[in-house]
């Protein structure tokens, strides 16, 4: 599916009583990586969670406002949560593929689990996701054999991301992919977001600033549930406008 | 300084080798029921078991011979059904419990179970006999079976609940973020993903009740000859040995150790193959 841009107006999250996110409003453009960044609890995961109606899964959370993935109303009436789902993917802090699936049923798992069953298609499926996750060459020969969580921390986060991909979204949303990696993981994983800004929507939750002035396009930071600054990448980490956005990025807090 | 910290080593090795000791003692003094349990009916056992023993009914008292091949193909048949009752019930609740029942309803259902987890066996028994010996107006190997059935829920319900939830949530967020359904995440991933524990579960109701006889005294009732249907009264293991441990024969008494011999076979043996079935399907390195 082609990749679509995503238009968030007025967006508040709620967990029970306390507020999460303040009226965000902000424009993704797609094909491109758009990096969120913000110290611990400013709102970051909640506002991508947000995107793919997973907050809501979450006991006592509740969202207002508009998102629109394309010309798709995310919270629009009778959109099933399900069905956003499938067209937004999801890779999450830590890797979490599931423990009793070998590699192959994990990739295969988002397409097997709704119903798709046409063995020839799975396999090609499955090849191509492992390779556009660049996982393939490391696994190829034990796809049915092995389980996914008998693979490394990387390899089982790039696996999660293949698993992500085989649904074929419009839209990935990361959320801190590579902050339980170590540094050579992480080195992939950024190479990995590099060419799939060509073929999708990119959303990255990150912690460290180094590592969304090297991948993103585009950077906003959020500070205790409000957006602050969203521009260029380059503008934002050389000549940001706000001033909180300076202390956060020059390392004054968070 | 050194010198302290030598004391506090030598300390802290008698500490951790006396706490070793006991936790061994302790393990040890738990098991020796069970193998004096287990001496004593394969022992007193072994003696009667032949062919005849595992393929002939009953003879009439006072004849030698005959052995008890309508209750264990009666035990057999309970359990099959009281498992085919019991099981999906059980593990439904479980399921309802885990991943809805954080609510008042849930606590409801909570407390049932564990009320009826305490509930003695021969009141179970009434239960089964005033639902279905009353209705149906004889006993049956139904009635039986719904009796044991009942007795397996709260089991199967609050382990499979247990079990459930010790599911990291991360996995249920990799299935719902993939855009399956909740009913789908929780059959397939969650359940899956929890199926070591379930078998568990399963195998510690089936255990249970296997050995019951209370329950099934004015249910299954116990047949001298061979259950044709479900709507019949049938022998079992349990009631058998019953019966022939309080004759005043000694060849009744045999036969009655005998008996034992072969329940505590079969339900170990069941309790074996399905461990075996369940670690078959676990592929290599999953956790």
């Amino acid at each position: 599916m082609e990749a679509a841009g995503i238009h968030v107006k007025d967006l508040n999250a709620w967990f029970g009583a306390k507020q999460a996110l303040h009226g965000i409003g902000m424009e993704i453009p797609a094909k491109k990586a758009t990096a969120i960044i913000g110290p611990s609890g400013c709102g970051k995961s909640t506002f991508v969670r947000c995107l793919n109606r997973m907050h809501e899964t979450l006991p006592d959370a509740r969202v207002e406002g508009k998102v629109s993935i394309g010309d798709l109303d995310v919270y629009g009436r009778g959109v099933s949560p399900v069905w956003i789902r499938r067209r937004v993917g999801m890779v999450f802090q830590k890797p979490n593929p599931f423990p009793t699936m070998s590699i192959y049923d994990n990739v295969a798992a988002g397409l097997k689990l709704n119903g798709f069953h046409n063995r020839h298609e799975l396999d090609n499926i499955v090849e191509r996701s492992l390779r556009h996750a660049a996982l393939w060459d490391e696994v190829k020969d034990d796809l049915k054999k092995k389980s996914g969580a008998s693979l490394s921390g990387g390899q089982q986060q790039r696996l999660c991301l293949a698993r992500a991909l085989a649904v074929e979204p419009e839209v990935l949303l990361m959320d801190e992919p590579a902050s339980a990696l170590d540094p050579i993981s992480t080195a992939k994983i950024e190479d990995l977001i590099f060419e799939l800004k060509k073929e999708y929507t990119v959303v990255i939750v990150t912690h460290n600033m180094q590592q969304a002035a090297r991948v993103a396009d585009f950077t906003a930071f959020f500070l205790m549930g409000y957006m602050v600054e969203l521009d260029k990448t380059e503008t934002m980490f050389t000549k940001p406008s706000d001033k909180r956005t300076e202390d956060y990025i020059t390392g004054r807090f968070g | 300084m050194l010198k302290s910290s030598q004391n506090i080593s030598v300390r802290r090795r008698v500490t951790n080798w006396l706490a070793l000791g006991s936790i061994c003692l302790a393990t040890f003094i738990v098991t020796i029921p069970l193998f004096l349990i287990l001496g004593t009916v394969i022992t007193r056992g072994i003696g009667a078991l032949n062919w005849d023993f595992l393929t002939q009914i009953p003879k009439p008292i006072g004849e030698t011979g005959g052995g008890m091949a309508n209750a264990i193909v009666g035990s057999i048949e309970l359990l099959a059904v009281a498992s085919l009752i019991g099981v999906p019930l059980g593990i439904g609740s479980g399921v309802f419990l885990a991943e809805y029942g954080r609510n008042k309803w849930g606590n409801m259902v909570r407390f049932t179970a564990d009320v009826l987890n305490g509930v003695p066996s021969i009141v179970i028994g009434l239960t089964a006999y005033a639902l279905v010996v009353v209705v149906q107006k004889h006993f049956s190997l139904l009635a039986g079976s719904v009796a044991l059935g009942i007795m397996m829920v709260p089991t199967i319900c609050r382990t499979t609940e247990e079990v459930l939830l010790l599911v990291p949530q991360a996995i249920r967020e990799a299935a719902l973020g993939l855009g399956i359904p909740k009913w789908r995440t929780i059959l397939s991933v969650v359940l899956r993903t929890a199926s070591a524990g379930i078998v568990t579960s399963i195998m510690l109701a089936f255990a249970r009740v296997a050995g019951e006889t209370a329950p099934l005294m004015f249910t299954a009732f116990g047949n001298q000859y061979w259950s044709k249907s479900i709507n019949q009264p049938t022998a079992a293991l349990p009631l058998q040995i019953f019966t022939y441990a309080i004759m005043p024969y000694e060849q009744a008494h045999a036969q009655a150790w005998t008996g034992a011999l072969v329940l505590i076979s079969l339900i170990m043996f069941t309790v074996i193959l399905f461990r075996f079935i369940s670690s078959r399907s676990t592929i290599k390195g999953a956790s």
